[in-house]
């Protein structure tokens, strides 16, 4: 059994932060140099925290499998990042934002860590403003706020529909003056392939050149994950391709537990599929549900006739009738699975039947069509680019996709795993969001985690390592690491079966779509649980990944990854199977309301679920940490 | 709502092994192609059709298919990301061309931006220019409250359009020299717009500059390709800010006077 | 040092060269096309006007050495440029690439470049060193006397009863070579097709052109170059014509 010590400072919930600081063990200037950190990833968390360890003095290095650090999935981010300014002057505060942010967790999250990203926000823009983000602003010059999912207060700012792109290269450029000036060494298109483990601690990693197949050790005294989540194991989302489970899946085998690995975030307003040729979704802003009004056929008979040929009376806008006092701007979680479900009652529109209206003519009847374009122009303007449809004339057709994992990483108060001297960040780790995560959090917590978390605790670390002590990248760990690195790249590319590696990834995300997406029952799990394995042997039996080993292979590179996600598309629906209630986004069909809510059971699972490998074949130990509530008092989510 | 009609094109594509090998164009048909497929869709499928027949699929650089991450680098019958204005390669979409096209697919050309394979370039030389100079020094902790400065409306607008580059490497594939102006000038104007780039607005633009013309992209002339296939539209404005901010920093920096140095203690 | 370095070594400063180069060009090209139009008045315009040059001496010769250097650093800027683009551009070259939005004009800078140049060597070689056509150069023909003065702002500086050089005999003369007068009407045509970029463009490059006022920029421009063209389409095309004599 893995040790969970949460290491959650004592004293109170507001102090907790400010006195792990103040007693935290710091690390000599002149010492500071003498410890290699590897940093892998460069998105919003990787990079702030390459920058800012840089800054520091640490000698970094940065692993990114990208041409450029600038490319990280980060940068698609479109609304916003909250914090708790209170500039709009609406009664915003720490506590307010915290609060929020752990009821629309569904009280899942670790409340400490929680409260300490609500404590760093205003810090953050701070920061950003500093590097030249170019925020939105009033006509005074000051910095403009909106509004967004979950609060009842104006805390987002925002830099267009572009938020998490100027972010990400404010980091960017962090990072970029750091490697101009030599504190952080950059590998661009170098994957992480392992984690290297001495004597219980991380003391390294395993990385492929994807250009040559080059395969190196990196030894250094700590190792920092920041590679994001793990969605594309869906195989259709949200995520930019290249997006991956594949580092944090390694270190999960090299020790470090999985923490609520079914908590998915699936996102409400999204382009539908249009194929099985598809590769990617689009996520349309939940912005839109300010002023398009939700609703499918009322009969089934309906669902392919023109919309604009149902009468009024034949429609049923059901997010206004279910949730008559938040409408259809009720929390992503619940717009997601409502529509769902008028879909499973055959309801849904568009050729796939896997479809809702997002309907803007009450909207263009009360704006008039040039004040929508002004609200929503570029919205309209992707939509029609997709699907070749003018959302003026015809309501746009959405459908939820996959979006965010709040599931990730098991890590302590200071953002260590299980093993020493690993720490994951950003959408990597698990700690903050519980079962559901508020729009404009996630870019929040990455460059929580990057600029004004990990500088400070990976000090208390380092601290109780000897200066020098790190050992070389020929000892035997790091060897053994690189031997099974190629091990499985060989085994990859001998295979030359009859499928390419997009028919497995299709299937296994079919499978977890249906059996592990916006509902799951008992039933289904277990029958993900037979399927999976199936599909996994099939892969290693049947797969055909061509090409070789020692050039860039995009075949390859694919294979390693969708291979992780087989395993870890497994331990999902385990997890998911295991939590016997519901929450947030985990909806147990087998819990709920008669009015199909959410039924949480704080009596036997008010903990985190961390999950540790056991080997090859073994059924993974389910560790668990419990969730105390000291500030806040747990209660159902309304939004009726 | 019907079922749209699919149809059958030839993709004419540069294949090429490994940097410095040589290359060669190689037909492929494309069919059953639907028209509301993106063209990396399409180029999907054909590679699946490659590896079965036993060929090596057809390298192209892609990652978050929505037009922002910068990554695709398609030039589609002789326009960098293809026919349509504003939009990046994956934003591409089959319904842009008829049954019996034949269309040719290469990679960016330009001497800073060699081919990896097939149609991947390397593009590491923005990150060398921005490096050089393409950033704020602004150390974590140490930064003002955010609204001590304010920044007028239209100034920090303004910032925006230039800061929206994605840094994909089209205005240098669509200039006749290769230039890195439009992608140089989206950073400098950025930064030097806000009152934070100030403090080192000359530096930055002389290193960036500098280091611009040292990766081997040529200059300038004028002739706005650059922003025509910009999939951020990004405006040449930019352009002139660059080159009137760089001749003050030129003048500047030959006649300020040079500070003595105290020397720490 | 640095500003030397900065304007010379950059590609931004070697444009800014160009830029500020083709102003002077630009300047100059203007005033002879106005002083040569004097072609059209009284003999006495523009023989006593050339004359008047001429007399200038060292000041004449410190304009040609500053309008030569102009046209060197214009030239020398513009072919460090070429090669540097052709470098930037690579081995390997697209094989389709279509224009988006450049200009004519933009595309075919180098060509008309190398035409105008070819024209300045022959122009110089009829009518400053006469070492082409020299049965028709000034100095070969017989001279020719003001009838009244020349004054320039008022101030007489060529006096009545002058003996100059028939300058205007030259020209007409000259143009009555048909082949000359063609050819002498394509070069300025592609001087003022060069002109169409090259005017246009010093504004971006000085970094004084935005989208604000860039339409009506090159509305200024195309009258200018137009008006231009015109100007030197005049003087031959009145000589074959047979309206000057």
């Amino acid at each position: 059994m893995a040790l969970l010590e949460s290491r959650i400072p004592p004293g109170a919930l507001a102090d907790k932060w400010r006195r792990h600081k103040a007693d935290m063990r710091l690390v000599n200037p002149a010492n500071k140099r003498k410890y290699e950190v590897v940093v892998v990833g460069a998105g919003l968390a990787g990079a702030s925290a390459a920058a800012s360890l840089s800054e520091l003095g640490y000698a970094v290095s940065c692993f990114v499998f990208h041409d450029s650090p600038r490319r990280a999935h980060s940068i698609a981010a479109q609304g916003g990042i909250n914090a708790a300014k209170n500039y709009p002057n609406d009664g915003d505060s720490v506590h307010r934002l915290f609060n929020d942010t752990v009821k629309g967790g569904d009280y899942r999250s670790r409340e400490a860590n929680v409260h300490r990203l609500a404590e760093v926000s205003g810090d953050i823009i701070d920061q950003c403003v500093a590097q030249g983000v170019p925020f939105a602003r009033e006509y005074g010059g000051l910095l403009a706020n909106r509004s967004f999912g979950g609060a009842q207060v104006s805390r987002t700012f925002y830099a267009r529909g572009q938020t998490g792109q100027q972010l990400l290269l404010g980091a960017y450029s962090a990072l970029s003056r750091a490697i101009g000036s030599g504190g952080v060494k950059l590998h661009t298109q170098s994957e992480m392939l392992d984690l290297v483990v001495v004597d219980g601690h991380a003391k390294g990693i395993v990385a492929r050149n994807l250009l040559t197949g080059e395969v190196t050790r990196h030894s250094a005294d700590a190792v920092v994950l920041a590679t994001g989540g793990y969605g594309n194991v869906f195989n259709l989302s949200t995520y930019a391709r290249g997006s991956n489970a594949t580092a944090i899946w390694r270190a999960y085998k090299r020790g470090a537990c999985f923490a609520n690995p079914c908590f998915t975030q699936i996102h409400p307003t999204c382009i539908p599929v249009t194929g099985d040729y598809q590769s990617k979704l689009t996520l349309m802003s939940e912005s839109l549900r300010n002023d398009g009004r939700i609703w499918v056929p009322l009969r089934k008979e309906d669902r392919l006739k023109p919309a604009a040929s149902i009468p009024e009376a034949d429609r049923d806008y059901y997010l206004e009738r279910i949730y008559p006092s938040f409408g259809n701007l009720c929390p992503r979680d619940v717009a997601s699975r409502a529509a769902k479900r008028v879909c499973d009652e055959g309801r849904g529109v568009g050729e796939t039947g896997l479809g809702v209206y997002l309907d803007f003519s009450e909207a263009i009847g009360r704006l008039g069509e040039a004040g929508v374009r002004e609200r929503y122009g570029n919205l309209f303007d992707i939509y029609h680019e997709i699907t070749n449809e003018d959302a003026y004339r015809v309501p746009m057709r959405i459908f939820p996709a996959v979006h965010y994992t709040m599931g990730g990483l098991w890590v302590d108060y200071n953002l260590m795993s299980n093993v020493p001297g690993l720490f994951v960040l950003g959408e990597a780790n698990f700690s903050d969001h519980g079962a559901n995560r508020l729009g404009a959090s996630a870019l929040m917590q990455g460059l929580a985690d990057g600029y004004f978390v990990l500088p400070y605790t990976i000090s208390g670390y380092l601290a109780s390592q000897k200066p020098g002590s790190r050992p070389p990248a020929d000892g035997p760990e790091f060897m053994q690491a690189e031997a099974a690195v190629g091990a499985v790249t060989r085994r990859l590319l001998s295979v030359r079966g009859t499928r390419p590696v997009s028919y497995f990834h299709k299937r296994l995300g079919h499978i977890l779509w249906q059996h592990c997406g916006m509902a799951r029952n008992r039933a289904g799990l277990e029958k993900a649980l037979q399927e999976i394995p199936a599909l996994r042997e099939e892969f290693w039996a049947g797969g055909l990944v061509p090409g070789t080993g020692d050039s860039l292979n995009q075949s390859l590179e694919r294979a390693v990854r969708v291979a992780d996600f087989l395993e870890l598309g497994e331990l999902m629906c385990r997890d998911a199977l295991a939590r016997e209630e519901s929450c947030g986004c985990h909806f147990r069909e087998e819990h709920q309301y008669p009015d199909g809510e959410c039924k949480r059971d704080d009596v036997n699972f008010a903990h985190v679920a961390a999950w540790e490998y056991a080997g090859e074949g073994d059924v993974p130990v389910r560790n668990t940490e419990p969730l105390t509530y000291e500030a806040v008092k747990m209660s159902v989510r309304n939004y009726k | 709502m019907t079922t749209p009609k699919t149809f059958n094109v030839t993709v004419r594509v540069w294949r090429q092994v490994g940097p410095g090998r040589e290359g060669r164009f190689v037909e492929y048909p494309a069919r059953g192609v639907n028209p509301d497929m993106s063209f990396l869709e399409m180029l999907d499928v054909l590679n699946d059709e490659l590896a079965a027949r036993g060929e090596e699929p057809i390298a192209f650089s892609h990652d978050c298919r929505e037009g922002i991450c910068g990554t695709c680098s398609l030039v589609i019958n002789g326009k960098p990301h293809g026919p349509n204005h504003g939009v990046a390669s994956c934003q591409t979409y089959m319904r842009s061309f008829r049954d019996g096209d034949r269309i040719v697919v290469e990679p960016f050309r330009a001497r800073a931006f060699p081919v990896i394979k097939d149609l991947v370039t390397d593009r590491s030389a923005f990150d060398t220019i921005q490096q050089a100079g393409g950033f704020i020094t602004a150390r974590t902790g140490s930064a003002p409250e955010a609204n001590a400065a304010p920044v007028p409306k239209h100034v920090a607008d303004l910032a925006m359009d230039a800061a929206q580059c994605i840094g994909c490497g089209a205005c240098v594939a669509a200039c006749k020299n290769s230039s890195a102006m439009l992608f140089v000038a989206s950073k400098v104007s950025h930064l030097g717009l806000l009152p934070q780039g100030q403090p080192e607005r000359d530096s930055r633009v002389l290193a960036m500059v500098s280091t611009m013309d040292g990766l081997g992209f040529g200059g300038c002339t004028n002739q706005y390709e650059c922003s025509a296939a910009c999939p951020k539209l990004i405006s040449h404005d930019f352009i002139a800010r660059l080159n009137r901010d760089y001749t003050k920093a030129v003048f500047r920096s030959a006649f300020k006077p040079e500070p003595a140095g105290g020397g720490e203690t | 040092m640095d500003l030397v370095r900065n304007l010379f070594g950059s590609t931004i400063g070697r444009k800014l060269l160009m830029a500020v180069t083709g102003v002077v060009l630009i300047v100059f090209v203007i005033g002879h096309l106005v002083g040569n139009l004097q072609v059209f008045e009284d003999p006495d315009r523009i023989n006593g006007y050339s004359h008047f040059l001429q007399s200038l001496g060292p000041a004449l010769w410190a304009a040609r050495i500053f309008l030569l250097v102009c046209v060197a650093l214009h030239i020398w800027a513009g072919t460090v440029l070429a090669i540097e683009a052709r470098r930037a551009r690579g081995a390997e070259s697209y094989a389709v690439k279509k224009w988006i939005q450049a200009t004519v004009a933009s595309r075919y800078m180098r060509w008309t470049g190398y035409v105008v140049l070819a024209f300045i060597l022959y122009h110089l070689a009829q009518f400053t060193v006469g070492v082409a056509q020299p049965g028709t150069f000034k100095a070969n023909l017989p001279h020719y006397t003001m009838k009244g003065a020349y004054r320039v702002l008022g101030v007489e500086v060529v006096r009545a009863g002058t003996d100059v050089l028939d300058v205007r005999s030259m020209v007409i003369l000259g143009f009555g070579n048909r082949l000359v007068a063609v050819f002498y009407i394509v070069a300025v045509g592609l001087l003022s097709l060069h002109l169409l970029h090259g005017a246009d463009s010093l504004f971006q490059t000085l970094g004084w052109r935005n989208h604000r006022w860039a339409r009506g920029l090159r509305v200024v421009v195309t009258v200018f170059c137009a008006a231009y063209f015109l100007g030197n389409l005049a003087i031959p095309g009145a000589a074959l014509l047979g309206v000057l004599h």
